[in-house]
């Protein structure tokens, strides 16, 4: 091969082309490689490391969800021709991988009630910030969003730190009762009048309360704003379709749909909003045309939005989507089905009243607010006992409670966030409640897990 | 699409813009060289009925499949009317460029704008 | 059956000729919201076995009509995108030579890893203590990019390469921003991928880009007469889209820092030089990576990605939370309101949680396997690869096809098809289309945008000289045929599940998604 180019050695071609000055000397201070089962031994062992929701009973949410993944998705997912191209620059050859986006927005469409789908964002909280830049775009001369208390804390801090950018500002809507407060709103967007963009909110919010979206929507377009909703698609298996009550971008974390919790990703992020703002969406969007013997196809399409296109205009700077987990997302959509999805939403609000009734039953624990709620819910616990320790001593005993809600915001602390899945039973709710009260007991008598944060801190110390 | 041409009783801008004036009112669009730059025409995004266009910048943008295009105004003025028909069909841009591919009818608010755009002949040769 | 076979022949037109198709180009395109029937289905609900309560969910908010799912079973489900996963290209089955994306093996040790419950079934919000493993790992992946970039602290969060952009050039805002200095500008080369100055937009900066030197670096006295105070970044490639490394890194990075900028290094070509070069020593003070490229995770089609960043001292303050930290007792522990040294003036967050974990095990792994010895052969073999692909091709086509600039390349190689356009009355395009017929993925086609009928190759390290030689003689073969008759090419491909698509069509007059009764 050297010969062909015409060169001595490697490193001549080197030479050639990199100043010494920046040649690194003597290699990368790394280890040597390994053989593939030593590899394979230590990532083992790494995970070994880890608490998994296999190795306890969890009821931890909060924005991921374990829900059962079913097997032809890992089949599907492992084929090389889904795992292994790149993005369907040649549309001939793309066709499995084409088709499948144009399955995927049109079953976000179907879920979310909204004209349009792309093919997906990066994950949840960066598609609400990408919502809101599609605000900005939409109104340039409106250079703030109100965002309710009860947004994925993780959106509310993507959301301010990217727009800090292009000048925005974020002022928040406050709760009543667990839900945005419709009054407090009304006086926001009058205060604010035209300065506003976009409300923005979550169906069900952050504390698992169904908000009253067509009453939100209608208040923000009183005031010529936008209505973006990031919703949990399970939940709207059960819930009103947001495009149905006034919602104008829905957008939200597509990881329960099919995709593993890995950790928080990679997972997908949903985007879909009515026709009007359709050029203004960000990333890839798939549409049906036909070849030149008539045939039908799929393309890439409407990519003069597109960054490498428009460039510094472009209405993003996303270069993809997330393919391969939007494919996980339209095989658990279909794997699930029309009937499917809407039995595992009622499913889920069932057993979540009932672990709701069965923890509020212990003593000293109190429902954080009374809103309905489809699959997860808030609980105060007594305020003699830290949330986190509480957490802890139980995940000991082999169940993970919930989110210390004090871990994102003051004046939830106190507050846990219990979530369910269709992989949480009956049984497995009394085992909840009865590993719960056993722990408040335990720290009240000052019993400290192992691996509690204080323990931990004074081991450090 | 049609063959080149670039008729007679237009004038021109350098960045392909014809203008047909007739009183105090011209009728923009693109010439067939911008058209054919461009590729099959498939949106035309046309400002609002009312808006203020200045000579020698953009006031629409029109696209093919991979490539977007500034709409450059020849003349100063408030737009009254724009092709709504393009809206369906921007292939009218390609197949016939100075009648159906009008995009904006403007009411000139410095007719002394006029003197300063090409003749037929003057464009033509540009293109050389 | 009928019914679903009824649901086919909606769609089928017959093809003019169908003795001269092959069966996937006989089967008509049918979504699944065309197949299945009304109480069909794969999935079966878990028992109700709780009391039921009615009217849990206020009327008002209750769904009216569900959401037209396709109701199918699983051996329907399963064959449906079986067959579609059929009428994809995919690297495992072919040569991808793809410039700028880096289309690697995935070797699949790192799909089972990934897959160990202990990684896939971790919750990101587990408490740290009990999500040690998962800490290590990211610590130790780190500080192994840390060491590939030669730069000392690295955040693993962006989710993408154009995310990693972002949060790049938001960290240059707040470091400027916290001494006080509202600039207004960053500077972007005149070959700069789109999402470049897409990102700058979304930061509020103004792109101002530079021009390119007759030898493809940057034009040094334009960039010189472009930087002021008012620069806040220089955002580079190196090597570039034109697989050109720029001989004048180092001036290049004195003049920026030299008006108090920082040098942002777009890790889109890191390939070329892992182990062999590193932007902390050419000076620069950011630098995305590509997992999905240089640390070879899987494209999935167009995503996941992941998009890591690494910085300099100065910069390490503003990065994003939350950051591991490795305490005294030699456990890990995730923090977003670090006291002190990186992220204690975060700029916030990108995204959820931590970033895509499930990539940072694959290109683990991936450094696991290889070593440092083993990148920087990766990195020596992707650069022999490339000049060696690009020797043949000069030596078959190069009055056809020359190279865009200099002699030899890095990863990667730009040819003009200009002469052959010309010469022999076929497009880059025409060319792209019949190499599909010849079983080879095409390189990356009318990019970089300086160049006239551009075709970006980038082999990568993981191809043999054999299947090197055969698409080098594929692409001679497609000219020498134009030559003879150039309709051939123009009218390609024809062995592939469709012909050319009519994409004007598809923009003129969107469908978007599946039209449902």
């Amino acid at each position: 091969m050297l010969d062909a180019i015409g060169v001595g050695s490697l490193e001549e071609i080197f030479e050639a082309q990199i100043p010494a000055g920046v040649r690194l000397q003597g290699g990368l201070d790394l280890p040597d490689g390994l053989p593939e089962q030593d590899v394979y031994a230590h990532l083992l062992d790494l995970s070994k490391k880890n608490t998994s929701a296999e190795d306890e009973i969890t009821f931890l949410g909060a924005g991921m969800y374990d829900h059962y993944i079913p097997a032809a998705i890992d089949m599907l997912l492992g084929r090389s021709e889904f795992l292994t191209p790149y993005t369907p620059y040649q549309p001939e050859v793309s066709q499995g991988g084409l088709q499948v986006m144009f399955e995927y927005q049109t079953a976000i469409c179907e879920l979310t009630g909204l004209d349009v789908s792309n093919a997906s964002v990066y994950e949840g909280p960066s598609a609400v910030a990408a919502a809101g830049y599609l605000a900005k775009l939409a109104a340039p001369k409106r250079p703030r969003y109100l965002v309710s208390a009860a947004l994925h804390p993780d959106s509310r801090t993507t959301l301010e730190t990217l727009s800090v950018g292009y000048g925005t500002d974020v002022v928040e809507i406050p709760l009543k009762d667990g839900a945005t407060d419709l009054d407090a709103l009304k006086a926001l967007l009058d205060e604010h009048g035209d300065e506003v963009s976009a409300v923005i909110f979550q169906q069900p919010n952050f504390l698992g309360a169904i908000e009253d979206v067509q009453a939100i929507s209608d208040l923000a377009h009183a005031q010529g704003a936008l209505s973006i909703c990031q919703a949990d698609p399970i939940a709207l298996g059960v819930l009103e379709a947001p495009g149905n009550q006034g919602v104008d971008v829905c957008v939200g974390e597509g990881q329960a749909l099919g995709n593993r919790l890995d950790f928080g990703g990679p997972s997908f992020g949903f985007f879909a909003a009515t026709n009007a703002h359709v050029r203004r969406m960000p990333g890839r969007i798939a549409g049906e045309t036909a070849d030149a013997d008539g045939r039908r196809g799929f393309v890439l399409t409407l990519q003069t939005r597109e960054q490498h296109i428009r460039r510094e205009k472009a209405t993003s700077n996303i270069c993809t989507s997330q393919a391969l987990n939007a494919l996980a997302g339209v095989v658990y959509l279909t794997w699930l089905g029309r009937d499917g999805l809407v039995e595992l939403g009622e499913l889920l609000v069932q057993r979540t009243h009932y672990a709701r009734q069965t923890l509020t039953a212990i003593d000293g624990v109190t429902a954080l607010h009374d809103q309905p709620v489809v699959r997860e819910f808030a609980i105060q616990l007594p305020a003699d006992v830290e949330v986190s320790e509480v957490v802890s001593l139980a995940q000991d005993r082999g169940v993970n409670p919930g989110f210390d809600l004090g871990r994102v915001r003051e004046d939830w602390k106190g507050g846990l966030l219990v979530a369910l899945t269709e992989q949480r039973s009956k049984s497995d709710i009394d085992t909840l409640a009865s590993v719960l009260a056993e722990s408040i007991t335990a720290a009240r008598n000052g019993e400290r897990s192992p691996l509690s944060a204080s323990v931990r801190q004074e081991v450090a110390a | 699409m049609a063959d080149a041409s670039y008729p007679d009783e237009l004038l021109y801008h350098p960045d392909h813009d014809w203008a047909k004036v007739e009183g105090d009112v011209a009728t923009f669009g693109i010439t067939w060289f911008a058209q054919d730059a461009l590729g099959e025409v498939v949106f035309f995004d046309p400002p609002a009925v009312g808006t203020t266009v200045t000579k020698d910048e953009s006031y629409a943008e029109v696209e093919s499949v991979k490539a977007v295009s500034d709409v450059i105004a020849p003349l100063s003025g408030e737009i009254v009317e724009v092709n709504d028909a393009l809206g369906d069909a921007p292939e009218a841009i390609n197949d016939d460029p100075y009648e159906a591919g009008w995009m904006v009818k403007v009411r000139l608010s410095d007719p002394s704008e006029v003197g300063q755009l090409l003749d037929q002949s003057a464009y033509v040769t540009s293109l050389d | 059956m009928s019914a679903v076979d009824d649901t086919i022949l909606a769609y089928d037109r017959p093809p003019a000729d169908a003795s001269a198709l092959t069966p996937m180009q006989r089967e008509h395109a049918v979504t699944i919201f065309e197949k299945g029937q009304a109480g069909r289905r794969a999935f079966v609900a878990p028992k109700l076995d709780v009391p039921e309560v009615e009217g849990l969910i206020p009327a008002k908010a209750k769904r009216a009509e569900p959401a037209r799912l396709p109701s199918v079973t699983e051996p329907e489900l399963v064959r449906h995108y079986v067959r579609l996963s059929r009428r994809n290209f995919d690297l495992d089955s072919g040569f991808y030579p793809l410039g700028s994306c880096t289309m690697k093996h995935n070797p699949r040790l790192h799909e089972r890893v990934t897959a160990l419950s202990g990684h896939a079934r971790l919750h990101p919000l587990q408490d740290p203590a009990r999500a040690q493993g998962a800490l290590e790992l990211m610590y130790n992946l780190e500080r192994a990019l840390g060491e590939v970039a030669g730069l000392p602290h690295v955040c693993l969060q962006p989710s993408a390469g154009s995310h990693g952009e972002l949060a790049g050039v938001l960290v240059t805002r707040a470091y400027h921003e916290a001494r006080g200095e509202h600039r207004t500008k960053v500077l972007a080369p005149d070959t700069a991928h789109g999402t470049n100055p897409a990102t700058v937009t979304m930061a509020g900066y103004e792109v101002v880009p530079v021009k390119t030197s007759p030898d493809g670096g940057v034009d040094v006295e334009d960039l010189r007469a472009k930087a002021d105070d008012q620069v806040a970044c220089l955002m580079l490639t190196n090597p570039n889209t034109l697989g050109v490394f720029d001989p004048n890194i180092e001036e290049i990075a004195k003049i920026v820092h030299g008006i108090g900028a920082t040098l942002y290094y777009d890790g889109a070509n890191l390939n070329a030089v892992m182990g062999v070069s590193r932007p902390g020593d050419m000076g620069f003070d950011i630098v995305h990576y590509n997992l999905h490229k240089s640390f070879t995770q899987p494209h999935g089609g167009g995503g996941p990605g992941s998009g890591p960043i690494a910085v300099s001292d100065r910069i390490a303050p503003y990065l994003p939370v939350p950051v591991i930290q490795k305490l005294a007792d030699g456990t890990f522990d995730l923090t977003s309101t670090p006291a002190e040294g990186p992220g204690s003036k975060s700029i916030g967050k990108l995204r959820g949680f931590q970033g895509n974990y499930g990539c940072f095990v694959r290109s683990y792994a991936y450094i696991c396997s290889l070593g440092g010895p083993g990148l920087q052969d990766a990195s020596e073999t992707a650069v022999l690869n490339a000049n060696y692909l690009l020797a043949r091709l000069q030596e078959l086509v190069g009055d056809q096809l020359p190279l865009a600039f200099g002699e030899k390349c890095m990863h990667e190689f730009v040819l003009s098809g200009t002469a052959m356009k010309r010469d022999v009355g076929i497009r880059i395009l025409d060319l792209a289309k019949r190499l599909l017929d010849h079983g080879f993925h095409p390189p990356t086609v009318y990019f970089p945008l300086l160049v006239d009928e551009a075709l970006l190759i980038e082999p990568t390290e993981t191809e043999t000289k054999e299947t090197l030689d055969a698409f080098a003689e594929a692409v001679a073969d497609i000219i020498r045929e134009a030559q003879g008759d150039p309709t051939i090419a123009q009218n390609a491909p024809y062995t592939t599940p469709v012909r050319r698509l009519d994409e004007a069509r598809a923009a003129k007059r969107p469908v978007l998604r599946q039209p449902l009764a």
